[in-house]
């Protein structure tokens, strides 16, 4: 018997649980400390965001809320290695790479506090992304329509999509990575593998020893990287991107990371999983290695964190009362944006609203 | 002037969009150099290219769900859907996302994209190729529903509806792809979406329809003719957003609706209408509504099919019962 064709999947990870770099080859973004400092510092902005929300949720003043606890260092590595012009297009919890794009904390809290207006993102770049996606992985497939919108265009650019483990075993996914390998589209699936799809293990979502083998099917390149270690998540990014741009194929991505938190705030993760789980994977958390190799290279220190700490503490305040000092739409909004136009048999429907409004019904 | 069928006059008004509009493209299943299983993209890709008239892969949720990614970055895509029947699988990404990206996101992102299928029964064809389900669509808010029922009709709105800033369903009539020709100028002229329009005037009963039973409603109309009465046709054309004034005015004048469809009847498109009539014309009404549909079953396969199928017979004979209650 021949071979008929083979294949790997490479692993990649530059920082270990405690920090200790593992690999010499840094990439050049992670030899810049001022900007490795900076990734850092947003790392621990969206915690900090992350735990408001929480509070804002559990004290009546923000609906359902997906937490990212332990996701940092995989949604800033997406988020900040990607260019301005490419497009992001994320299921629900990748704040780390929508806060470096430009959204803003009151944006993420109007959307989960009942508010349509979250979802209208005022700062670029992000203001060209996609909005969340609830409907599991079904913007995988606007990533690559987005891509061959480029593709046409003859545009550098590259369109991003995230998806959880439990999101890759969805149709939408597989149809995705299948036409961008046959129509070699400029698009990165990112598969944010956080072990657990609410109540559903990784082991019990795929037979497949990685879920980045997904991608070989679909002819693109693949790598699984340790999603907790920033520069792995980044370096396999900025290779897939610049890839991409350039026509040499798309690719998946699977960072291997784990939700510290449960599902949504809806959600109690005590019923489907021990404490010593998910107490051996707080010892490999993102933040900590990342401070323990800043601390090691000099450029960070616990006055730096104590006083960052302080400022996105401020920031967050801020955002929390733009967010709750932020008046309901008119009525008439849920109207309004059906279509471009309201048309006429829908404005009877909106004139009678209105008149229930002004008796104050 | 070239006379063309309805499936040419779709031909037609895809070739001059994307003749006159960059943005626009055409992808799905057999699209490209097979130019679509009924021909409807016949030589487009020869014109325009293979990524302009794109050949997918062989997945539903694929087209659909790059359609609404293409349509948000700025393109104008006409998705095919093979067969009404292998809608189902685009219904999430249609309902989910194209029909409510821009109320999403406050108009910040929208889906300008067409969804076209052959529609309806009466071709002989196999299993899951009649289906006749616009009241799937009909009923999710942010959607345009668009049947055609004759060539002129086929273009005109089709060409509105690559040109309207929102998503459209558009549902095309397929036992009458190749019915009869009628000239149609490729002048690039749409007609308006979201009107009724009245194809024959009459004062003693008006006959509402759409879709490839327009035929049969005109066919009605001209028997009721020879027994001297005079039948008013509405083709609804874009059941929504509804133009129900155009009924209500038409109901009002002769005080008697039958509606016509070939969907099952329970919860079909007839009902919203027939509860309309009740809801703004119970007193101009000088007989019950009659709905002649196709009955609340599968559609069976062919040999059966047509008596599933609406007729002319029960078209007048609805009529009859009506003129006979008052």
């Amino acid at each position: 018997m021949s071979i008929a064709a083979k294949f790997e999947i490479e692993y990649l990870q530059y920082l270990d649980a405690e920090g200790k770099q593992v690999r010499k080859d840094l990439p050049a973004f992670a030899k810049d400390l001022d900007h490795m400092v900076e990734l850092y510092k947003l790392m621990m902005s969206t915690r900090v965001f992350d735990a408001k929300s929480v509070a804002l949720q559990r004290t009546g003043k923000l609906g359902t809320y997906a937490s990212c606890l332990g996701h940092e260092a995989a949604h800033v590595g997406i988020g900040s290695a990607m260019k301005p012009e490419d497009v992001l297009a994320v299921s629900y919890r990748e704040y780390g790479a929508q806060l470096y794009r430009g959204v803003q904390p009151r944006e993420v809290y109007m959307y989960w506090g009942g508010d349509e207006r979250g979802n209208d993102y005022q700062n670029e770049p992000a203001r060209h992304d996609f909005a969340w996606s609830v409907p599991i992985a079904t913007q995988c497939l606007h990533a690559a329509g987005s891509a061959l919108a480029f593709k046409i265009r003859g545009e550098k650019r590259v369109a991003v999509c995230t998806i959880g483990d439990g999101g890759s075993s969805k149709g939408d996914f597989y149809g995705a990575i299948n036409i961008a390998g046959a129509q070699n589209l400029p698009m990165v699936a990112v598969i944010v593998n956080n072990q657990w799809a609410i109540s559903v293990p990784r082991k019990i979502q795929s037979g497949a020893p990685t879920l980045a083998q997904k991608g070989i099917a679909a002819g693109l390149h693949c790598i699984q990287v340790d999603g907790n270690d920033i520069i792995a998540v980044r370096k396999a990014m900025e290779d897939a991107l610049e890839r991409a741009r350039n026509g040499e194929g798309g690719s998946v991505i699977e960072a291997v990371t784990y939700r510290l938190g449960d599902h949504t705030t809806a959600d109690d993760a005590r019923r489907y999983r021990g404490e010593q789980e998910v107490k051996d994977a707080w010892a490999k958390e993102p933040m900590k290695r990342l401070r323990a190799w800043l601390v090691d290279k000099g450029v960070w220190d616990d006055a730096k964190e104590e006083a960052w700490k302080a400022e996105c503490d401020e920031w967050m305040d801020n955002e929390v009362n733009a967010y709750l000092e932020t008046k309901t739409q008119p009525v008439t909004a849920m109207f309004d944006y059906i279509f471009a136009e309201v048309p006429a048999d829908l404005a009877k429907q909106r004139e009678y609203v209105l008149s229930l409004e002004k008796k104050g019904h | 002037m070239a006379q063309i069928t309805l499936i040419e006059a779709v031909t037609q008004a895809l070739a001059y969009e994307m003749k006159h509009d960059d943005s626009v493209v055409v992808l799905g299943e057999d699209v490209g150099v097979n130019g679509g299983v009924f021909r409807a993209t016949q030589g487009l890709q020869e014109k325009f290219g293979e990524l302009r008239v794109l050949d997918t892969p062989l997945d539903e949720t694929t087209i659909a769900g790059v359609t609404v990614g293409l349509a948000v970055q700025g393109m104008k895509p006409v998705a095919e859907a093979q067969f009404e029947g292998f809608i189902y699988p685009m219904m999430e990404q249609i309902a989910c996302h194209a029909a409510r990206m821009r109320n999403r996101t406050r108009g910040r992102l929208t889906v300008p994209a067409v969804w076209r299928a052959p529609w309806g029964g009466g071709i002989r064809a196999p299993e899951h190729h009649s289906e006749a389900n616009e009241h799937l669509f009909t009923n999710i808010p942010g959607l345009r529903v668009v049947l055609p029922s004759s060539p002129a009709r086929a273009y005109g709105l089709l060409l509105a509806a690559i040109r309207d800033p929102d998503p459209v369903i558009f549902l095309e009539p397929k036992r009458i792809y190749r019915q009869y020709k009628e000239e149609v100028p490729d002048d690039g002229e749409a007609l308006p979406l979201d009107v009724c329009f009245v194809l024959r005037d009459g004062t003693d009963v008006t006959l509402v329809t759409w879709g490839a039973q327009v035929k049969e409603t005109l066919e009605a109309a001209d028997e009721l003719a020879k027994q001297g009465v005079s039948a008013e046709v509405i083709d609804v054309a874009t059941l929504t957003p509804l133009d129900f004034d155009t009924i209500a005015e038409s109901v009002q004048k002769t005080g008697r609706c039958v509606i016509v469809h070939e969907a099952p009847k329970t919860a079909g498109f007839g009902a919203e209408i027939a509860a309309r009539v009740a809801e703004e014309c119970l007193y101009d009404l000088l007989a019950p509504v009659e709905r002649v549909t196709g009955p609340d079953t599968h559609i069976p396969l062919f040999r059966l099919e047509m008596k599933y199928l609406p007729s002319t017979e029960r078209i007048v004979e609805a009529a009859e019962r009506a003129l006979a209650a008052s």
